[in-house]
């Protein structure tokens, strides 16, 4: 737990030089507290009024904090485009467009510049699309959607296998840890004594890292070299996607529950194919109770191997999206507060504030991969632990 | 749960499942197993260099007690050696002194031996030469004494005299 220490003791001393700020803004603490509870109290109410007026009148002004939280919804949500600013009185976005693949009757490709974020219907061979709220549905020439009672479309959706923003950073991120470990892999083509150079001398500590903290103790010796690949591929694979997604490129992958849920279902497929007899055991007929505990632990059990994956899905993805939201949420007060604070202030306490909160987003962003990494091996190493000592366990 | 729900994106899944497929495969390959691999063979050289440095320092001081040994036992050898040949340089001064007086008693003894002889014959002849003499002596006594006829007259009287018959 180095990196952690290390890590903690950086964040003591963020807390340390800001507390100076912290003495100095005290006067205005309280007021900016009360205000920030009636901000996020008053963004929850516009956020429902809004959901309502935006369906029946779509032309309604919008207040600052909904804005706000629309944006944030919008962040944390998959695009079909990449965005880097978007600039509202003009109503431009300055980013580039992705390619849409639908397969509907047929593979249909195109750019989803030609949605024009959601303002055209798409014609491809007779079947019109729309975007609405960040979803591609089925629609007529006119671009009618249909609602049900709780306010969402009815309309059908095609299968999509779109390059959307979280797809693309998925790939750029897989092309980085490509580089990153092929490079590695390189120095030590000429013998395992050659210590790599450069940025790879950082990677191999984190290589060892996860074979020495998270696959040898919880897997054994025997056996976790071939759990290495897949321990190595997630651990990277997340806490890179975690770490870009603090940078300004603003992608939120590993905060999309479909990624973690794919993460997870990795996890739970490679847990179960390489359990052994024992494990199986040990779920449908516990060793060492009476029959009738037996019987009343094999459903557990059973539930207990389905909620481990799923723990893991919802920690990623909640952590992940919730460090997203208040980072900008916090951003967000330079706008918020701007007459409260007027806008020299503003600005320093959302500065100050989401400055220190990404440092701690720094933090979650290895946590969770090590997390996730170190749950995944905990899992595999219980599927393949030998028992070989009496059953009177557990 | 319901947000959740409508949020999960097939697509975004489906990629996710290729992507790390790849990753853990084609990476697997290519990066991870080599890196793995590489680390291991490099620890498991250390540990060996690490044995080896060990076993040489502890076959260094085996060396090295043995050339003690090897030399206690040479010096232990050479005390011996000297003793020894102390001991028969004594025993030969021993032996040459008891030889050496053992002849000198013998030459001694012989030479005491032929002084006796000799001595005796000395004694013998000077008893012979004396005895010569003697009767030289008397011869010449004799002829002077006798020279006259008187002289022998008287003498034979007085041994007639001597002689008395009975």
């Amino acid at each position: 737990m180095v990196t952690l220490k290390k890590s903690l003791n950086l964040l003591a001393a963020v807390i340390f030089t800001a507390s100076s700020v912290f003495s100095y803004a005290q006067t205005n603490a309280q007021n900016l507290e009360k205000s920030i509870e009636e901000t996020e109290q008053s963004v929850a109410e516009t956020l429902e009024a809004a959901e309502e007026a935006n369906h029946e009148h779509p032309i309604v002004e919008k207040t600052q904090a909904q804005k706000v939280q629309d944006h944030i919804t919008h962040h944390l949500a998959d695009d079909y485009s990449f965005v880097f600013f978007s600039d509202e009185a003009e109503g431009k976005n300055y980013g580039f467009s992705l390619p849409v693949i639908l397969i509907d009757n047929g593979l249909k490709v195109f750019m989803s510049s030609e949605f024009d974020y959601g303002k055209k219907v798409v014609e491809k061979d007779g079947q019109f699309y729309k975007l609405y709220h960040g979803k591609i549905y089925k629609t007529d020439a006119a671009g009618t959607i249909d609602y049900d009672d709780t306010h969402h479309p009815t309309n059908e959706k095609p299968l999509d296998f779109s390059i959307t923003k979280n797809v693309a950073s998925l790939l750029f991120t897989t092309a980085l840890i490509f580089v990153m470990f092929l490079g590695l892999a390189k120095t030590y083509k000429n013998g395992a004594n050659n210590l790599p150079k450069g940025f790879a001398r950082a990677l191999e500590p984190m290589v060892l890292y996860v074979r020495d903290e998270m696959a040898i103790p919880n897997i054994g010796k025997d056996k976790y070299r071939k759990f290495m690949p897949y321990l190595l591929s997630v651990f990277f694979l997340i806490f890179l996607l975690n770490l870009l997604g603090l940078t300004p490129l603003g992608f939120n992958v590993t905060g999309s529950i479909s990624v973690t849920a794919c993460l997870a279902i990795f996890t739970f497929i490679i847990t179960q194919f390489s359990a052994n007899k024992d494990y199986w055991k040990h779920i449908f007929w516990m060793p060492g109770v009476p029959v009738p505990m037996k019987i009343m632990l094999a459903p557990i059990e059973i539930l207990g191997a389905l909620i481990k994956p799923f723990s893991l899905m919802v920690r990623l993805f909640a952590n992940i999206t919730a460090g997203h939201s208040v980072v900008f949420g916090l951003i967000a007060i330079i706008f918020v507060m701007k007459e409260a604070l007027g806008t020299g202030g503003a600005i320093g306490i959302g500065f100050f504030l989401s400055t220190f909160l990404v440092f701690l987003e720094i933090l979650v962003a290895f946590l969770q991969a090590f997390i996730f990494t170190m749950l995944s091996s905990l899992f595999i190493g219980m599927a393949v632990a030998e028992h070989e000592h009496d059953e009177a366990h557990h | 749960m319901d947000k959740l729900i409508n949020d999960f994106s097939f697509g975004l899944f489906f990629w996710q499942f290729i992507i790390l497929l790849v990753v853990v495969f084609v990476l697997g390959k290519f990066a991870w197993k080599p890196i793995v691999n590489a680390l291991e063979a490099r620890e498991e050289g250390i540990a060996d260099a690490l044995a080896a440095a060990e076993n040489a320092k502890r076959e260094m001081a085996n060396l090295k007690a043995d050339n003690e040994k090897l030399l206690v036992e040479a010096r232990a050898e050479r005390d011996a050696l000297l003793k020894e040949a102390r001991e028969i340089k004594d025993q030969m001064i021993a032996d040459a002194k008891g030889e050496a007086e053992a002849q000198g008693q013998k030459l001694i003894a012989q030479a005491k031996a032929v002084i006796e002889t000799e001595k005796a014959a000395a004694v013998s002849e000077l008893k012979n030469q004396v005895s010569s003499i003697s009767i030289e002596i008397a011869e010449k006594l004799l002829k002077d004494q006798l020279a006259d006829k008187e002289a022998q007259s008287k003498l034979v009287e007085k041994m007639l005299d001597e002689v008395k018959l009975n």
